[in-house]
């Protein structure tokens, strides 16, 4: 620019935005693979005019000036093309001479992501970093009173139930008189978060499915997948293994035309059905798959036209109270299985959980309650809900498990957690912190992305672009020259190291607990924090 | 650690056996407190078997309110045992007023009540007498039950009964069930010290319930007056058994399956595959992890014993038709009943159940593995 042009209210330099392109002319072999990466066409080839000047090192010599070209890298600062972060440039580089840096200071960016009036969209999770799962730590440790158990001998039995548990006295009774028991299974307490074939890619869905089903028929785990709200591939719903598969409904209905179309010929029962009413990363708002994604499959599964942005309302239409959503939709989506299949709602973390808790209590259908805490992690939102809208879990799950012990129905409705869930990459920490506070199980997607799939998105803002169908790793992206990186077998390898570590680091946790027997759901006394008001808020201990 | 001994007999024997029997397994304890159940009583409590008894220590306060109490609500005292003890207590042991063993008489009204009301009036009495206890400090109250004495004390047991003079006639009792030790993960409480006694249930146990909170939780929100206390871990275990049989009318048979069910693969291949995945499932929060020795006393007068499903405490049960001892460790069994065919001593398993029943002929063991019996 030159020093006397006008400058408009956007126009930003290099320094203004989060992340810096540092590119070393030196190393630079000009192959062109950053730039032909970039997904958000942040780097361009540039064409550099440098003057040279040369001085004579003669006392009466003169000074004499000229021009060169070098060609090299320029960073482009429309805010439309800001770096995100990703480093993919440097991933391609031969001779690492690129690196995307991050600011020193705040950037100016955010001040102009909204041109045209739109409002910055992305996906990831909440950008805070941390978080208070990680703070509590397990300090009942079994010494001498009691000896602590051996994680590499001790058998363990870390199941978890997944739907409508009868209170001992109405369960014999019912069992003794061959009454209708509510349908209830037994599964691995890491359940994997709706993720739908839409939001993920082909292939990253697919190796998904790989994985959970060698975990199953290999390893004896029973793990199980949710769908996310996007329907299901017509062939999984009519093999064998749907049995390892929560079909989600949500607010859009998307593919679930298909989905009941193929109940005749579906010769496995799913796992569950997930009535999604909220999200955690998004609460009060509907799912969103953007126009970038709808390729021709994804408006087949989903039965829609494709190239259309697919937004989810933020209610289901057709209901307007807790009650009518639990008498029309879980009894009906019973019935669609013949009650063999539990149904469950999903909401979004927040301070009116307790009164659909309360609901729940009162319907003999509820199979169980699904919270998503603040952090959950989605694949578009509006910058605004994932930053500002929710509620933390910890305190949603403790009130809504101590709320069931006061009822005495802490047994009969299983409550799952989800949101943040290994955020900070402790994810066996984290998920054994939400049992002992109250959770049967939890739920995790973006754990899985980054442990499975590589993504590079994280909670101070990296990468964040899995609306836009352009992500570098092939995870959320509909374009196949993008998908096709992520090799399908590997994710499925990566699905069952990530389980297996897990399991083991589960297995380290209890044991020095002397649990083994049985999931510790509600063991609140192995819990202690070092912030006192937390501490009396969780009604653990407070411990320095 | 603590150190359990109970012990069955056709004759009634004095509860000095079982706390001698404790001293010598006293390496196993730290000598800091005594528990004693006594049942099926000899002595002059044979002829008034269904007169309900009053177990427990109150200050001279304590015991004017009590009589107050228990005259109000028409109880008449038909026959108590008066201990009478030195004026300065063994170190250790607090100085208390009255350490007081008192049968009633019923009411008249309670003639037309039904079994199960009694029982229940006899709990609800029990529980307000514990209340008033402990908003006065003055009462603590064991047991109110016919034919049963509880008598617990903060000491070294052999001293305690010593100081007591529990050697005694009146206190001669066919079934004994002792336990050495206090609780001392909490604070040191007579209502924290085993056995535990409910309704005719009693039970104490070996090993911290590393489950107890939920396992608390559950019991608690069972909204039964009875299922209060637990200044102990294991008062869980008198009360989950009490549950099961009397709310669910479950045989003892299936009291393991309660509260260390098989895992999946064996539930699947058992007899009763469908029934046990339900009390599995249902019963889910009453699953005690261990590590644990159980033994316990059901109203018919059968002592039992169980392990948690790792066996990792000690526990061993032997004998000879007409007298059959439980006991932590085998010198306690040997003290006890020296007369009997060692080899057929047998220390329960990670899916066994114990059982001497009210006959005393013989030790019956039942494997988690086995068929239950039909439901009752």
């Amino acid at each position: 620019m030159q020093p006397n042009a006008t400058i408009a209210p956007s126009t930003l330099s290099v320094k203004d935005l989060p992340w810096q392109i540092l590119w070393h002319k030196d190393k630079c072999t000009l192959c062109g693979r950053c730039t032909a990466v970039c997904p958000v066409n942040a780097i361009e080839l540039g064409v550099f005019r440098k003057r040279r000047i040369k001085v004579s090192l003669e006392p009466q010599g003169n000074p004499s000036s000229g021009f060169d070209i070098f060609h090299g890298i320029r960073q482009k600062t429309d805010p439309a093309y800001a770096c995100v972060g990703c480093a993919t440039c440097s991933l391609v580089c031969p001779n690492d001479a690129i690196l995307p840096m991050r600011s020193d200071e705040a950037d100016k960016l955010r001040f102009h992501i909204n041109r045209g009036g739109q409002p910055r969209s992305r996906g990831g999770r909440r950008n805070v970093p941390g978080g208070i799962l990680d703070q509590i730590k397990f300090i009942r440790i079994s010494m001498l009173t009691d000896p602590a158990l051996d994680a590499g001998r001790h058998e363990f039995e870390m199941r978890t139930l997944l739907g409508r548990i009868l209170p001992p006295e109405q369960n014999l009774k019912f069992f003794n008189e061959n009454g209708w028991i509510p349908p209830v299974r037994e599964i691995y307490p890491l359940i994997i978060g709706g993720m739908s074939f839409g939001a993920l890619s082909p292939n990253m869905w697919e190796g998904l499915q790989m994985g959970v089903a060698y975990l199953n028929e290999e390893l004896g785990m029973p793990v199980r997948m949710c769908t996310g709200e996007g329907g299901c591939p017509p062939r999984l719903l009519r093999s064998p293994f749907l049995k390892y598969v929560i079909l989600q409904i949500a607010s859009g209905y998307f593919g679930w035309d298909e989905i009941i179309h193929a109940i005749p010929e579906m010769v496995e029962d799913p796992c569950a059905i997930e009535i999604k009413y909220g999200q955690g990363a998004k609460p009060g708002d509907g799912g969103l798959l953007m126009w970038h994604k709808v390729n021709k499959l994804i408006a087949a599964i989903r039965g829609v036209p494709p190239g259309i942005s697919l937004p989810s309302p933020p209610t289901h239409q057709t209901q307007y109270s807790i009650e009518e959503s639990v008498a029309k939709m879980i009894q009906s989506m019973y019935m669609a299985w013949g009650f063999r299949v539990p149904v469950y709602p999903k909401i979004s973390a927040s301070s009116t959980a307790m009164a659909v808790l309360n609901n729940l209590t009162r319907n003999p259908y509820a199979a169980g309650l699904a919270i998503d805490g603040e952090d959950g992690g989605t694949g578009a939102a509006y910058n605004v809900s994932m930053d500002h809208m929710g509620h933390p879990i910890a305190t949603n799950i403790r009130d809504g498990y101590l709320n069931l012990v006061k009822v005495g129905m802490q047994n009969e409705i299983p409550i799952f957690a989800g949101g943040g869930v290994g955020k900070n990459g402790n994810l066996a920490a984290n998920a054994a912190t939400l049992i002992m506070l109250g959770a049967s199980g939890v739920q995790t997607g973006k754990y899985i992305m980054q442990a499975a799939a590589g993504c590079l998105g994280s909670e101070t803002d990296r990468c964040n672009i899995c609306n836009i169908g352009r992500c570098p790793r092939g995870i959320t992206s509909q374009d196949p020259r993008l998908y096709r990186r992520l090799d399908v077998e590997k994710v499925a390898e990566r699905v069952v190291d990530l389980y297996l570590a897990f399991d083991m680091e589960l297995k380290k946790i209890l044991a020095p607990l002397g649990r083994s027997t049985a999931l510790p759901i509600g063991m609140s006394d192995a819990l202690g924090i070092s912030d006192y008001y937390a501490a009396q808020r969780l009604s653990i201990k407070y411990v320095v | 650690m603590c150190r359990l001994f109970a012990m069955t007999s056709e004759t009634p024997v004095s509860p000095m056996i079982a706390l001698e029997a404790m001293d010598v397994m006293r390496e196993g304890h730290d000598g800091s407190g005594v528990g004693l159940f006594l049942r099926d009583l000899g002595g002059p409590f044979e002829e008034i078997k269904n007169a309900p008894i009053l177990s427990g220590i109150f200050s001279e306060k304590g015991l004017r309110r009590l009589d107050t109490f228990m005259m109000d609500i028409g109880f008449m005292t038909k026959y108590k045992i008066t201990i009478k003890v030195p004026k300065i207590p063994p170190p250790g042991v607090p100085k208390r007023d009255t350490y007081l063993i008192r049968a009633y008489e019923y009411p008249e009204e309670w003639d037309d009540y039904s079994q199960s009301d009694r029982y229940e009036k006899l709990l609800e009495i029990r529980l307000q007498l514990r209340a008033m206890g402990e908003e006065k400090r003055d009462m603590i109250v064991f047991s109110f039950w016919p034919d049963v004495i509880m008598l617990k004390e903060i000491g070294d047991p052999l001293q305690v009964a010593n100081y007591l003079k529990l050697d005694r006639n009146e206190l001669h009792a066919r079934v004994i069930m002792a336990q050495g030790r206090q609780n001392t993960n909490y604070a040191i409480n007579l209502y924290a010290c085993h056995p535990f006694f409910i309704q005719g249930y009693a039970s104490m146990t070996n090993g911290e319930c590393t489950a107890f909170t939920p396992i608390r939780e559950f019991l608690l929100s069972r909204n039964y007056p009875g299922y209060t206390g637990y200044q102990s871990d294991s008062e869980i275990f008198t009360h989950i058994l009490h549950y099961t049989q009397t709310r669910l009318g479950l045989d003892i048979s299936a009291y393991k399956h309660i509260i260390t069910p098989l895992q999946d693969a064996a539930i699947a291949d058992h007899a009763n595959a469908g029934l046990l995945k339900q009390l599995k499932q249902s019963c889910r929060r009453l699953i005690i992890d261990g590590p644990n020795c159980v033994i316990g006393c059901l109203p018919d007068h059968s002592l039992f014993m169980v392990q948690d499903r790792k066996k990792l405490r000690p526990g061993v049960v032997g004998g000879r038709p007409g007298r059959y001892a439980f006991s932590s460790e085998v010198c306690g069994l040997d003290y006890a009943v020296p007369d009997r065919d060692k080899s057929q001593d047998f220390q329960p398993m990670h899916l066994d159940t114990v059982i001497v029943g009210p006959q005393r002929q013989e030790v019956s063991i039942c494997n988690q593995m086995q068929p239950l019996p039909p439901l009752h």
